[in-house]
């Protein structure tokens, strides 16, 4: 049965003469979980939004085309009609959270479309169950974590059993423990409920595995739809960079790219480049390296106190008042010019850290010393434009360094969310023009460069672009970041914080390669083998072993 | 400073009880003005507060309550031109002129710094121990738009103060000089209105453009609670203007002040404070 049915809609935002959507003809059918996929501005958000009714209801705009949810056509319903048929659910779930308890937020929903006190006490029930959210139901919305959140948002989503759920990229702001959790409950409630799901996500290597249809928007247009193995051998020449890195691992070996951990591993299996779960006795596998990387006491090498460090945290602690202990008597030594990842979950300590040594929070106990400046950039990157113009918030020299020379007379609003990331680092990381003794200690290069969550939200070209831009940079920096393939790619060198203290340390190779949650696809492709962490890494390790064999 | 369900009698009670008795105190603060009363009113809300385990967070409330009491105060005393009792003469002063200090001015604006702390408090108070969802619950019949308006601008509190957090702590990572005052508030602007388009957008495809009526819930059964807030709600009203219309606790500060503290006052006073808290003596049922 069709639930979504859109036909040759155009759409154009209020002000904006470029169409965010452009002759898109779609028909999504009951109990289909479809991820969209595309870069930053291809129109996935626009897609979504006009099937929850937002676009043109709440943006306005110019719209051609129709679009019609379980028969009920958007121009004639607004997104509060829909929503007895569509739930939606944001990036942020900050936002979305409206009401003091979870209970109420839960009933929210189903209050506004007049149930009865029974039906929403009932429905309330079931969502707080499916969710795994009932232990909660009196707990302040205030209080939660951003993982619980995101479950609380859904459930409010959920609870009024919408026949189709439209997702923007809502794993964005989780860590990969959460993030995999949310994905695999869609899943699991697409599968037991037949609810369905159109899901848009730009960490596709954590979908596509769950996902049975993929639309591809290119500028506005789909580009493809079809199934997730098709997708990744479109990709592979039309749209490069929505290649997961198992798909790049595999292509890279001659093989036809599969979407998810276990099909790659299957393909590999089936190439003998990779052995079985169990040995077949006279089918050796080219690969023989086990985990011989990664042992676990080189976790922790120490770093010796006495080497020229850039930044220095000894035994740190940070006690919140009425809340958790943020830093359990953390030790770290970063040395001029090493690129670290810093990785954990939600709660874990990082941006408190990366706080610190920017001198934003003073430790309860320990010391905290640094060579010279820390810049540091947190989350939002918005929160540091406040001017009208780009060539207003830094110097010519800073935008000439991050290549923003051209955006000088723009309004830094209007920037895309690469360019506002790279006009802050021009702000907080300066021109470096302003060095030697008798610099303004304001305005010298800094001797440590922080990031906190700095691809949060981004396509993987941005990411690209802001991996090769840190490497230009030459200062010690840190990242801190819930994207393995970004600290796989960028990082010399991995801490994983979890509770306030450091639980590994040690090279990218090393930390990357044996975990589930903190590893690249690559890795628990290989299971870890070779040290591995990126396709062309892997793909060279399983071409030399089939040499060798 | 947001609502968290706490063990207490005032916790307890559904949210129309709790809003009627903090109604009757704030009608209370408004309409007596001795300070014999006024103090007993505060320490009331005080002892509230203490009683329904919001004792630290009224404290912190203090903070804010006390400067503005005493910002009115003086700003009272100085710019008043009242009164006969001369306690300081400051002569000449710019921008004032001649400034001489009464003592009528001076209590007139203690008793309005004090009015209005405690109205602060009490404010504090409300938001603490009555949950704003079941209020919203309340209202709804009524007006459920306003209502939710209301309950949505105080979720946003929260969300704008970590906000506004946010971009004090990015500018402090800028070097150089800080921005200037108007980008920062250009900037907070633009950030609100951000927060409060996502809000709306959130809110319109939770179906609240639509909403409709729901069936009338069986009416729930009043609790202890419930009657116990209630009652003390309708007594602190019932004797703060009756209090006022006969005139037992008089008030008046020009020309002379006149601010009796006898046994009618006490008296008054005492009853107040008896009334409002009695029902917290009742915690059976109340684990903490």
């Amino acid at each position: 049965m069709t639930l979504v049915r859109i036909s040759e809609l155009s759409y154009r935002y209020p002000g904006v003469i470029a169409p965010a959507l452009d002759g898109v003809s779609l028909e999504v059918n009951a109990g289909e979980f479809v991820v969209v996929a595309g870069a930053s501005g291809s129109g996935k958000s626009t897609l979504l939004r006009a099937v929850s009714g937002l676009v043109p209801h709440f943006y306005g705009g110019a719209i051609s085309g129709s679009v019609s949810v379980a028969g009920n056509d958007t121009r004639d319903h607004g997104p509060g009609d829909l929503s007895r048929d569509v739930g939606t659910l944001f990036q942020d779930p900050e936002t979305q959270i409206v009401m003091g308890t979870v209970r109420a937020e839960l009933a929210f929903g189903v209050q506004n479309h007049g149930w009865g006190a029974a039906a929403v006490a009932r429905a309330v029930e079931e969502a707080a169950l499916a969710l795994a959210v009932d232990g909660l139901l009196d707990r302040p919305t205030a209080e939660l974590s951003g993982g619980e959140l995101q479950r609380v948002a859904l459930g409010a989503t959920l609870a009024g059993r919408p026949a189709v759920v439209c997702l923007d990229e809502p794993t964005s702001q989780l860590d990969p423990v959460a993030g995999d959790e949310l994905i695999g409950l869609l899943r699991r409630l697409n599968e037991d409920q037949d609810l369905t799901v159109i899901l848009a996500e730009h960490r596709l290597e954590r979908c596509l595995a769950a996902a049975d249809r993929v639309i591809g928007m290119l500028d506005g247009r789909i580009g493809f739809d079809g199934s997730p193995a098709a997708f990744l051998i479109w990709a592979l020449d039309a749209a490069p960079y929505l290649v997961t890195p198992g798909a790049r691992l595999l292509s890279r070996l001659g093989l036809d790219p599969q979407p998810g951990v276990k099909a790659a591993r299957a393909a590999l299996r089936a190439a003998r480049l990779l052995p079985g779960p169990v040995d077949v006795p006279g089918q050796e596998s080219a690969l023989k390296v086990g985990r011989e990387t990664g042992s676990r006491n080189r976790f922790l090498s120490p770093r010796h106190a006495d080497s020229p460090s850039a930044l220095r945290f000894d035994r740190v602690w940070h006690e919140l008042r009425d809340g958790p202990v943020a830093l359990r008597g953390l030790s770290l030594t970063v040395a001029p010019g090493e690129r670290v990842a810093l990785m954990g979950r939600n709660g874990a300590g990082k941006s408190t850290l990366l706080r610190h040594a920017a001198g934003l929070m003073k430790p309860t106990r320990g010391r905290v010393e640094v060579a010279g400046r820390v810049a540091l950039l947190l989350q939002n990157p918005t929160d540091y434009l406040v001017h009208d113009t780009v060539a207003q918030e830094t110097s010519a020299g800073a935008l000439a360094r991050f290549g923003l020379s051209e955006l000088a007379d723009r309004h830094p609003r209007d920037l895309s969310g690469g360019e506002k990331q790279r006009l802050a680092l021009a702000i907080v990381v300066g021109d470096g023009s302003s060095a030697g003794p008798d610099a303004d200690p304001g305005l010298e290069e800094p001797a440590v460069l922080c990031l906190d969550e700095p691809t949060r939200g981004m396509d993987r070209a941005a990411k690209d672009e802001l991996v090769a831009l840190l490497r230009t940079i030459g200062v010690a920096v840190i990242v801190a970041t819930h994207d393995p393939e970004l600290a796989a790619a960028f990082a010399d060198r991995v801490v994983l914080l979890a509770d306030g203290a450091v639980i590994a340390d040690g090279a990218a190779a090393e930390v990357l390669c044996g975990g589930i949650y903190f590893a690249t696809e690559t890795a628990r492709i290989l299971g870890g083998a070779g040290g591995a962490l990126l396709p062309e890494a892997g793909a060279a390790l399983l071409e030399r072993e089939r040499v060798s064999a | 400073m947001t609502y968290r369900r706490r063990p207490s009698s005032l916790h307890a009670a559904a949210a129309g009880a709790a809003l009627g008795w903090c109604a009757a105190l704030a009608l209370a603060l408004i309409v007596q003005s001795n300070p014999v009363v006024l103090g007993a009113l505060t320490l009331t809300i005080i002892a509230a507060g203490a009683l329904a385990g919001v004792g630290a967070e009224l404290l912190r409330a203090l903070r804010l309550a006390v400067p503005l009491a005493l910002t009115i105060c003086l700003i009272n005393a100085l710019v008043s031109r009242n009164g006969l009792t001369v306690i300081w003469r400051f002569g000449d002063l710019p921008i004032l002129g001649q400034t001489n200090v009464t003592l009528e001015a001076t209590v007139y604006g203690a008793v309005f710094g004090l009015r209005a702390a405690a109205l602060v408090l009490l404010g504090a108070l409300y938001s603490l121990a009555v949950d704003p969802d079941q209020v919203l619950m309340l209202f709804r019949r009524w007006s459920f738009r306003s209502a939710l308006s209301a309950t949505i601008a105080t979720r946003m509190v929260p969300v704008l103060l970590r906000d506004s957090k946010r971009l004090a702590d990015a500018q402090r990572c800028r070097p150089g000089a800080a921005p200037g005052r108007l980008a920062l508030m250009r900037a907070t602007t633009a950030g609100v209105l951000d927060r409060a388009l996502d809000v709306a957008a959130a809110l319109e495809v939770r179906g609240y453009a639509t909403a409709v009526h729901a069936p009338r819930r069986d009416r729930r059964a009043a609790s202890r609670h419930d009657i116990g807030f209630s009652l003390a709600g309708a007594g602190v009203a019932i004797v703060a203007v009756v209090g006022r219309v006969a005139g037992w606790c008089p008030f008046s500060a020009y020309p002379l002040l006149r601010a009796p503290a006898g046994a009618r006052e006490l008296t008054v006073a005492f009853l107040l404070m008896a009334l409002a808290l009695a029902p917290f003596a009742d915690r059976r049922g109340i684990r903490g």
